[in-house]
């Protein structure tokens, strides 16, 4: 299950995270932001565990999303132990955005 | 290998209505798609020329419901970008019927009919500092992206209808939008035009070129050149989207079918391709007029034709 994150939690779920966190920056009125929600949830699923998956509303959380210059949305950053290894903006096929996941839990 | 009567690339408005006509046909049917169904059209804010919806339609509702009613056949849709397609004529059974297989990064699928209905992509500026900057305030999306650019400057490039509908689009959130045009006057329709030039928050800079994007980590201008007095300036921006036409999506057929110039693929009235048993609907195709109303009378066509080569097939292969 992705976790709904906000600006009062993420720092608890996200920075302080012990596993990595894959961040969906998004907003409902964003087309390809819903495009990518099965996608999102099946990486969720598959690597429960491993991989927390949480989504930020821009719209409601303006704190954080200016925090990271998210300036297009969807925008998708991993972090692990608070600090960000991968960025990428604009929806994607759920094959690319995993082989970004794999090269990252594989270190 | 999974096996299949018609294979459908791309699942917008064109995909989606031939994968309606080929499933009712009762046609077994795999509709592949690169991300997810809707397409470019799911993109847009508002459609007010798909006849049917006089108060106008939201982009990504309108394919929804294309997708919905898809569904109600059967019909398989699978996510993966197709990256080769094969024709081959080896076995001797299957002379002169070709067969095609169709290859995704990961899988392999045989079909009779192949539609190709994979549409276009943003054309890219290519100037220096756009590579650098994408997400970072360059976008080819303003319906993606306008919002966040609430009480800022920006920039619009480009003047035909894609580009001064996103111009009126961000003005509702910019505190001002810089149409910039190569040409001294707009490409687009009367009403958007009209709509356009009485808008307060538009203004426009004729017969210029965007020739560099400024900003390390993020955007903060552009350099525009005046293509009749080859003068430069500078002008201060949060925000560049850039609307200067499409490129087809047709990078996996080449060498395959016929196209123009530009990789648009070349169809007869029947959408068939030079390939026999594969078509092409939609904004893929070498054509006038790229909208959702003429996707979906191309798609039409193309689940049609494709239903008669199969019947055809099946008749002289007997299996």
């Amino acid at each position: 299950m992705e976790i709904v994150l906000n600006d009062e939690n993420f720092k608890e779920e996200v920075l302080d995270s012990k596993v990595p966190v894959l961040v969906d920056f998004w907003a409902e009125w964003c087309a390809p932001c819903l495009m990518v929600v099965p996608a999102i949830e099946e990486i969720s699923r598959k690597y429960a565990g491993r991989l927390k998956v949480g989504k930020l509303n821009v719209d409601e959380n303006p704190l954080t999303s200016a925090k990271y210059g998210i300036q297009s949305i969807p925008t998708f950053i991993i972090f692990k132990n608070g600090k960000v290894l991968g960025q990428t903006a604009g929806a994607m096929p759920r094959e690319g955005l995993e082989a970004k996941i794999g090269e990252i839990l594989d270190e | 290998m999974s096996e299949y009567d018609v294979i459908i690339i791309g699942g917008g408005p064109a995909g989606l209505t031939a994968a309606l006509y080929t499933a009712r046909a009762r046609l077994k049917t795999l509709l592949l798609e690169k991300i997810a169904p809707g397409g470019q059209a799911a993109l847009a804010w508002t459609i007010e020329n798909y006849p049917g919806f006089p108060e106008g339609i939201g982009g990504a509702e309108l394919m929804d419901r294309f997708r919905k009613q898809a569904e109600k056949y059967e019909l398989e849709i699978k996510s993966g970008e197709v990256v080769k397609v094969n024709v081959s004529s080896e076995d001797e059974r299957y002379k002169n019927k070709l067969e095609k297989v169709v290859n995704t990064e990961k899988e392999e699928y045989k079909t009779v009919a192949l539609i190709v209905a994979t549409g276009t992509r943003p054309r890219k500026l290519e100037v220096p500092g756009e590579e650098r900057l994408i997400g970072k305030g360059v976008s080819y999306c303003a319906t993606c992206d306008g919002p966040l650019f609430k009480n800022r400057k920006v920039v619009v490039v480009g003047g035909g209808d894609a580009a001064v509908k996103e111009a009126l689009f961000l003005s509702k959130f910019a505190e001002k939008v810089t149409l910039i045009h190569r040409r001294e006057e707009l490409r687009a329709s009367k009403i958007i035009e009209e709509r356009a030039v009485s808008n307060p928050k538009l203004e426009f800079i004729w017969k210029s070129i965007v020739t560099e994007i400024l900003g390390e980590t993020e955007v903060k201008g552009v350099k525009v050149r005046n293509l009749e007095t080859g003068k430069d300036l500078t002008l201060e921006t949060k925000g560049v989207f850039v609307h200067i036409g499409t490129a087809p999506n047709t990078g996996f057929l080449k060498g395959v079918v016929e196209m123009d110039e530009e990789g648009f693929i070349i169809t007869d009235e029947n959408m068939e391709t030079s390939v026999k048993g594969i078509y092409a609907c939609g904004d893929v195709r070498k054509k006038l007029l790229r909208q959702v109303v003429t996707a979906c009378g191309e798609g039409a066509t193309a689940g049609f034709a494709a239903g008669q080569y199969v019947g055809k097939w099946k008749d002289k292969t007997k299996i």
